[in-house]
């Protein structure tokens, strides 16, 4: 990969190598790394960085979309919900008895219908699951800098969040 | 009675659109100071809009998680995330996520909010003595930081300066995550308030460094406690779309501000958020 002009540290690579050499955490700090191997490091990591910040931006840009597409769709069936003089109070929809899709079935069949609250469900669900795929292209990651150790630790966080959604029985 | 335009009824159209603004507000705080918008979100929907506590710890977990890939995004291409140093103590706070989702039938609340009340009041006084500090560590004998080469360093836009820092005191870190996980589990709320104390005292990585490693983080241990909330009923649809369309613009705002902030400014704001996090959690435990 070419380095991209104003993204790249300002710092030149050698340096992070003089000080010690483990300038920039690429793993170098272990395994004694000649600089050639540093250098092309380095470039492994910034890569890794661009596509851990491209995956979080595409979650959120999505999540987002459809949250408002869900939003559009409720006002859209509920014509009350907005009127200026109306006397539907929000309070019906945030009481501690306002029904909404808790579970994946009833997601599943509130999106069947059509129905605007599902589509917003369904966007916070890619919202939560956003970070859940940032770990996994995390896992990925470090097995491309041929990091193991961080490869096994960023895989039993993976491990724990997959859990997570098991044991809460969605 | 319809008439008049201060006594009409607030339909969930006006739900939606103020709450969406108040909560852009709560996404540039909490990409700032790396705490989530939680510490917004949870007191405006119980005070003034009259929310079950229940659906608003439910938001504040959607909050939680929009703010941290909101500014995630743009932390990690600036190079401001320490990436080896965020994933690493995930270890620790997704297992206390998880623990602390299966023990809030075990322990009381009240005293859990009194405690780190306690806690939180303990950690911002120490935060605000350490305002000055400014002076990364330039060695480490801290074995498994060496072991991960958990070191790094970042551009710092304020300062026009590449700053290369030290890490130590993992083992405390570990600990301290560990605690963070399981109160966001337990109370919905403080994960990042405990998350920026131990990764800028403990382990003396830069106020920024921690601010932006916490965001990154909190995503993730809030993501380990949501799927329990989710099947609970917790995570209302009305409320959960304009915190999470508002928080996401805000801190995609926030994350441009942090770069170019002073690092004793960070601190100073963080401090003052911390002091009111506390002392509601201490009105939480002890008033009756």
């Amino acid at each position: 990969m070419t380095s991209i002009p104003g993204q790249e540290s300002p710092v030149p690579v050698g340096l992070s190598v003089a000080d010690g050499g483990n300038g920039t955490g690429s793993g170098r700090g272990r395994r004694n790394l000649s600089p050639a191997e540093a250098a092309l490091m380095d470039e492994k990591v910034r890569k890794v960085e661009l596509v851990i910040s491209m995956v979080l931006r595409v979650g959120v840009v999505v999540s987002g979309l459809i949250i408002l597409a869900g939003l559009g769709l409720m006002f859209a069936h509920h014509a009350a919900y907005m009127a200026l003089r109306s006397g539907v109070s929000y309070k019906v929809l945030t009481s501690g008895a306002t029904q909404f899709p808790h579970s994946l079935t009833a997601l599943g069949n509130s999106l069947a219908l059509g129905d605007g609250r599902g589509v917003v469900v369904l966007g916070v669900m890619v919202l939560i699951l956003t970070p859940v795929l940032r770990v996994a292209v995390g896992v990925l990651s470090f097995l491309y800098e041929r990091d193991i150790p961080m490869a096994s630790v960023t895989f039993y966080v993976l491990v724990v969040l997959i859990a997570s959604f098991f044991l809460a029985g969605v | 009675m319809y008439g008049y335009v201060y006594n009409r009824t607030v339909t969930p159209f006006d739900f939606v659109i103020s709450l969406a603004l108040v909560s852009v507000a709560a996404g540039v705080l909490g990409s700032l100071i790396g705490l989530g918008g939680g510490v917004v979100i949870v007191p405006v929907l119980t005070l003034l809009y009259g929310v079950d506590i229940r659906l608003a710890i439910g938001a504040s977990i959607v909050s939680v998680i929009a703010t941290s890939s909101g500014a995630a995004a743009a932390y990690v291409r600036e190079r401001m995330t320490n990436l080896r140093v965020g994933m690493f103590l995930e270890i620790a706070t997704t297992t206390g996520a998880l623990s602390g989702a299966y023990l809030t039938t075990l322990l009381p609340t009240r005293f859990l909010f009194a405690f780190f009340g306690l806690v939180l009041a303990y950690s911002s006084f120490t935060t605000f003595k350490r305002r000055h500090v400014a002076q990364p560590l330039a060695v480490s004998s801290d074995g498994i930081a060496n072991y991960f080469d958990l070191h790094g360093s970042y551009y710092d836009p304020a300062e026009d300066q590449e700053i290369a820092y030290k890490v130590t005191g993992t083992k405390l870190g570990l600990f301290l995550m560990y605690v963070a996980g399981l109160v966001s589990a337990l109370l919905g709320i403080g994960s990042g308030a405990l998350k920026v104390p131990a990764m800028d005292g403990a382990m003396h990585l830069p106020m920024k460094v921690s601010s932006a490693t916490s965001n990154f983080m909190i995503g993730v241990t809030a993501a380990a406690s949501a799927a329990v909330y989710f099947a609970r009923g917790q995570i209302d649809p009305i409320i959960a779309a304009p915190v999470a369309i508002g928080v996401l613009a805000g801190a995609t705002v926030g994350a441009r501000v942090l770069g170019r902030v002073a690092s004793k400014t960070v601190r100073l704001v963080f401090v003052v958020v911390l002091v009111i996090i506390s002392l509601e959690m201490l009105q939480k435990g002890l008033l009756p």
